[in-house]
């Protein structure tokens, strides 16, 4: 199977200091993969390098062959990666339709706008209901679907999502994480990052553990939540 | 007494619909000063300089090279947007991450080439279109057609960019962008061209300001200066880069001239209009519209 995104040796970081050293890992067709670590680890700069947010200073970065970092970074999304942001990021003072159609402001996207509209509303019932509201109006879970739908409606290939479950109650986490196994059934290939560490191993085939910039673990979910330094770590045992 | 009262009553009402017409042309010169900082954070000070080229534009056009009035109004429309568009792209861009000071210092020295230039290139002398519009006499109330015209004009190419920013995408990446500007990439938005698009808007707005003010005033170098400072005041007043606010200020404003102007002469009208907008600063600093925190 070939890999869909490729990084390698990755060195980033902002003006005052470097964030990630020599990160290296893969992202397989129709896998589901998690970055898992603690707050400061690097999670955040790692989603924001591979949608062109930042740039990195050493490394590459493939999607499907092709060079990320020699893409413009408003161009990247039409390779196929949608990347939903940390804490959401939503137009606060437009509607629930404005988000998505911003969303779908790309060309290929917006030939597909009605047909993304039918699918976004379709597997988020209340964006449907809440298509007029305002979207700084409306709860966490809410906007996190929201976001999520916005970023579908591009049509992606890769969906990047950044700690879904932040500032959001467990129940509506829950709800979170059921939206991302039911859209992997889909076919979508999913990267997420998340520090909840538990609710992520149950979503994702595979996992890296990132710790102060680098990579020091990873497996598949089984393997993770076997190993004793996550148990010890993250997991309270 | 009775037919005084009458009488009185008229005028009054004469110089409430002249301040809805005055405010028309007010809102539209508000809207495009709005939409730049709203979008692009910046000020625009030459402002009310682009709206001189585009009445001496329509000048020459109409006067010079005689081409009729409503073949003239899109030609310079379309040139004042390639201004602004220029503006943005040789002084604007390479100052966006200036500080707020610079920004202002360099769009007021463009401010000082535009009305030098035209000095040099036009003369001082006042030009005049020479199209005399006739007046509208609903009883003992007069309009002028040129103020009908404007204000109808200036509705229009309101509602037109309303109705751009609200239904089409690039509209509402322009709307999106004074929200959060930092992950428009991630949509596929270019920002540059988003600031282009928008300050060629802005351009086109003063634009048609300019077509329809050249019906009512005489363009001179320096005329900028008589609703420049006038088209802050109304922006500060409705809050800056808010869109409905300038458009309340606008009335607000062109009523208070039209009215005051009505009890004495045209210039306390003025006056008044001013002394308004400073007690407004101390209540509502933030706009109008803004609620009190």
């Amino acid at each position: 199977m070939t890999t869909m995104l490729e990084l390698r040796s990755i060195d980033a970081g902002y003006a005052s200091f470097q964030a990630l050293f020599g990160v290296s890992l893969d992202v397989r067709p129709g896998e589901a993969v998690g970055v898992i670590g603690p707050n400061g680890a690097g999670k955040t700069t790692l989603m924001r390098v591979i949608s062109g947010l930042i740039r990195p200073r050493k490394g590459t970065i493939t999607m499907e062959g092709t060079n990320v970092l020699a893409t413009a970074p408003h161009r990247i999304v039409s390779l196929g990666i949608a990347h939903v942001p940390e804490n959401r990021r939503l137009f606060p003072r437009l509607t629930v339709e404005d988000n998505l159609k911003m969303g779908a402001f790309m060309p290929s996207a917006r030939a597909k706008y009605d047909d993304r509209l039918a699918f976004v509303f379709d597997l988020f019932p209340r964006m449907k209901e809440r298509r007029h509201q305002m979207a700084g109006t409306m709860s966490g879970g809410e906007q996190q679907m929201c976001a999520i739908g916005r970023a579908l409606m591009s049509d992606p290939k890769l969906l990047l999502l950044d700690e879904p479950s932040a500032g959001l109650a467990p129940v509506v986490v829950q709800q979170v994480f059921e939206l991302v196994k039911r859209i992997r059934s889909g076919g979508l290939t999913v990267l997420i990052v998340e520090q909840n560490v538990q609710q992520v191993l149950k979503v994702v085939d595979r996992a890296y553990l990132l710790e102060a910039g680098t990579i020091r673990e990873s497996g598949t979910s089984a393997e993770m939540l076997a190993s004793d330094t996550i148990k010890q770590a993250y997991l309270g045992v | 007494m009775q037919s005084f009262l009458e009488i009185f009553d008229i005028y009054l009402l004469e110089a409430m619909v002249n301040g809805i017409l005055l405010g028309g042309v007010l809102a539209l010169l508000a809207l495009g000063l709005n939409l730049i900082f709203g979008v692009i954070d910046v000020t625009w000070i030459c402002y009310a300089e682009l709206v001189m080229i585009g009445m001496y534009g329509m000048y020459y056009l109409v006067s010079v090279y005689h081409l009729p009035y409503w073949a003239a109004a899109p030609l310079c429309i379309l040139l004042v947007a390639g201004l602004g568009a220029a503006l943005h792209a040789i002084v604007i861009a390479p100052l966006l991450s200036a500080p707020p000071i610079n920004q202002l210092l360099a769009t007021g020295g463009v401010l000082f080439v535009l009305q030098s230039f035209a000095t040099v290139a036009f003369g001082i002398e006042f030009r005049n279109l020479g199209i005399r519009l006739p007046v509208l006499a609903l009883g003992e109330m007069h309009f002028s057609y040129s103020r009908l015209l404007a204000f109808l004009a200036a509705g229009i190419g309101m509602i037109t960019v309303y109705l751009f920013m609200t239904r089409t995408f690039t509209g509402t990446a322009i709307r999106a962008i004074a929200q959060d500007r930092q992950i428009m990439a991630l949509m596929g938005v270019d920002t540059k061209r988003i600031y282009v698009v928008t300050s060629a808007i802005g351009g086109a707005l003063a634009g048609l300001a300019a077509c329809l003010l050249v019906l009512q005033y005489d363009v001179h170098p320096f005329v900028g200066l008589s609703f420049g400072p006038i088209t802050f005041l109304i922006c500060v007043l409705g809050g800056l880069g808010n869109f409905v606010g300038g458009f309340v200020a606008a009335f607000v404003f062109a009523e208070i001239i039209s009215l005051g102007g009505l009890f004495s002469d045209l210039e306390w009208g003025y006056v008044l209009a001013f002394a308004f907008f400073i007690a407004m600063m101390f209540v509502r600093p933030g706009g109008l519209l803004t609620r009190r925190s």
